[in-house]
């Protein structure tokens, strides 16, 4: 694997920077700072980040309701996205959106959108786009496993795969939609099988490995911009929280299962991998990254706090575009 | 004047316009010769038959510097795009802060009268005109038809033409020079001080001829056309009814919950408007029934030009 050094970093960072921030939007939404509900990514972060590093600044991603991650992998500002959840007007979305509705086009992050598998057939016309312009852009649609049982999944791989749309499809089987085991509710074990039935490249990887995750969207960029089309990367990986932090969220994973991911972790195991080869990453640096990622998330949390609500009479802005 | 069909005329509005536009494309089942001709297979595509998938993909290549146009055919079909509609497009403007913008043009027919039984005769606008963020034009003539969709192309937002199953093949004077109609405007077809009829689509038509049949009783009726049902040109519609006191509202959609039960609202609710009344306002609409086949059930669901002509002599008849 030809990662740097430091870019094997930067994606540490990145991963952690997902967790600490989502672990402090999960204790601010119980204390009530935060509204509505939170969806965790924590546990899956070595997918958002493996991808993303994979792809260039000009290629699109869309995401889903657990979104924080594709948002911070794709180079989000963590303050906008903070004070988006905190409902200010200085949020991604001036305060309209909230946690599953966080979006920055200007980054190609096409938005979390909360409706399972309501962003594949976006994303797919985003393929559309980077094809006739014809520059060799790439789009990423991110989806659970629950979403490859939906329609739009079907119809947008059938489409892609007809079109030879730059398209990367990956899904992050987390073995759960919300509390139906993917083992009850897919028809194959591997949803990446389900590629074969649109005649395009499927592959299963472990979702906890960063660099495999990152090579084989490396492998599925390059297809697709040489004109090959579209892959389907199926990323097994595990939530390590409830569907959501509501209180009222129950959760029926058995304990041992739980247990079992958390041994895999995907941080811990990058921060081993650095930690053996040479001395890339000493006990010293990895805890100083942290508290500096933790201090990071803490102005994030000052810049939301510090932030105005916005004026009620905002509402009726942006209805239609002027 | 030269004269077209209502069809051609849309034909030549997107011609027009993707001539003039290279970031506009164009997907349905079936892709319309006339543009694969001018603008090849890659700008036109035909597509599998997923209009889930082509709505939404409208959405994303919009948000990506294209202005895409989806023709789902009839309405009916727009209904298994539903998620995308209501979900994704009607919103993702507001709900992402205004951030990007989506000019999407979603073409379909609605209407009855051509004998196509209950899924393929449904007029559902009003079900669109609930959500906030979609414009929508509904034109009657061939003029409208294409001086309307220029404007919709145009436009910044998701705009959704429904057009006239019953007025494709209706011939009418289309000017050969560039023009468009801004969405927002009602057209005043036929003034009248004594009764006004807000007419849409083939009801414009009807409620003309119903002018006629009254004018020989000594009933004077304005006829207005709304054109666009979002953004909705209230104003104009206030202002002829202050002039006549009496209303009625002619679709060919039923009255529940409809285009005509919110022109009723719009009107009334403006106190000026309400003190001029001088009758009970009237919604001339379809059977709130599922459209039937059989020639004798489906004239007897739609109102037309008697129907019309019968609500006026009540109204007047009032007061």
């Amino acid at each position: 694997m030809d990662i740097s050094p430091e870019r094997q970093r930067e994606m540490l960072r990145l991963m952690q920077t997902i967790r600490r921030f989502e672990e402090r939007a999960s204790a601010d939404y119980v204390a009530g700072d935060i509204y509505g509900t939170v969806h965790c990514y924590i546990g899956e972060e070595a997918v958002a980040v493996g991808v993303c590093s994979a792809l260039e600044q000009e290629d699109q991603i869309i995401s889903t309701h657990r979104g924080h991650g594709h948002c911070i992998a794709k180079g989000a500002d963590i303050d906008r996205m903070m004070a988006e959840l905190y409902g200010r007007e200085t949020g991604y979305c001036k305060g309209k959106g909230g946690s599953m509705h966080i979006a920055d086009f200007s980054i190609g992050m096409l938005g979390a959108n909360g409706i399972v598998a309501g962003g594949i057939s976006i994303i797919t016309g985003a393929g559309l786009a980077a094809q006739l312009e014809g520059k060799g852009r790439v789009a990423v649609s991110f989806f659970g496993d629950g979403a490859s049982g939906a329609g739009p999944f079907h119809e947008s791989l059938n489409i892609a795969a007809a079109w030879k749309l730059p398209m990367i499809y990956v899904c992050e089987n987390n073995l759960w939609a919300v509390n139906t085991p993917a083992s009850s509710s897919l028809s194959v074990p591997d949803v990446a099988t389900r590629a074969a039935g649109y005649g395009i490249p499927g592959m299963v990887v472990d979702g906890n490995d960063i660099f495999a995750v990152h090579q084989a969207t490396r492998e599925a960029a390059a297809r697709a911009r040489a004109g090959e089309g579209p892959s389907l990367i199926e990323c097994k990986t595990y939530r390590y929280r409830r569907h959501t932090e509501r209180p009222t969220q129950v959760d029926i994973r058995p304990a041992e299962e739980i247990d079992a991911w958390l041994q895999k972790d995907p941080i811990e195991r990058l921060v081993r991998h650095l930690k053996g080869q040479q001395g890339q990453l000493t006990d010293e640096e990895w805890e100083r990254m942290d508290r500096e990622i933790l201090e990071r998330v803490s102005l994030a949390v000052d810049y939301a706090r510090a932030s105005a609500f916005p004026d009620p009479a905002r509402a009726t802005d942006d209805v239609f575009a002027a | 004047m030269r004269q077209i069909s209502y069809a051609d005329a849309g034909m030549e509005a997107l011609i027009e316009e993707m001539g003039r536009d290279a970031t506009t494309f164009h997907l349905s089942t079936d892709a319309p010769p006339p543009l694969v001709e001018r603008f090849g297979e890659s700008r036109v595509r035909g597509t599998p038959i997923a209009e889930g998938a082509l709505t939404g993909m409208a959405i994303g290549a919009a948000g990506s510097g294209f202005r895409p146009i989806i023709d789902w055919r009839m309405v009916t079909f727009s209904f298994v795009a539903m998620d995308q509609v209501v979900n994704q497009a009607s919103k993702i403007h507001y709900m992402f802060g205004g951030q990007a913008r989506f000019p999407i043009l979603y073409r379909c027919t609605v209407g009855g009268g051509v004998r196509m039984a209950a899924q393929h005769s449904q007029s559902p606008y009003s079900m669109f005109m609930n959500l906030a963020g979609l414009k929508m034009i509904l034109p009657s003539t061939p003029r409208d038809t294409k001086g309307l969709l220029k404007s919709a192309i145009r436009d910044d937002n998701p705009v959704i033409s429904f057009e006239s199953t019953r007025l494709l093949t209706l011939v009418g004077e289309v000017p050969e020079e560039e023009y468009t109609i801004p969405l927002g405007v009602a057209e005043v077809k036929r003034e009248g001080s004594d009764v006004t009829i807000i007419a849409l689509a083939w009801l414009v038509h009807e409620a003309l001829a119903a002018a006629e049949i009254l004018e020989a009783e000594g009933i004077s009726a304005e006829v207005i056309d709304p054109r666009t049902l979002v953004p909705m040109d209230t104003d104009t519609l206030r202002a002829s009814v202050r002039k006549t006191g009496r209303l009625i509202i002619a679709d060919e959609a039923g009255p529940t919950c409809s285009a005509a039960a919110e022109i009723s609202a719009l009107v009334t609710e403006d106190p000026a408007t309400f003190r001029a009344l001088r009758a009970s306002v009237r919604r001339v609409c379809a059977l709130q029934v599922p459209i039937p086949y059989s020639p004798t059930l489906e004239d007897h669901v739609f109102p037309d030009r008697n129907k019309i002509a019968a609500a006026a002599r009540e109204v007047m008849a009032e007061s």
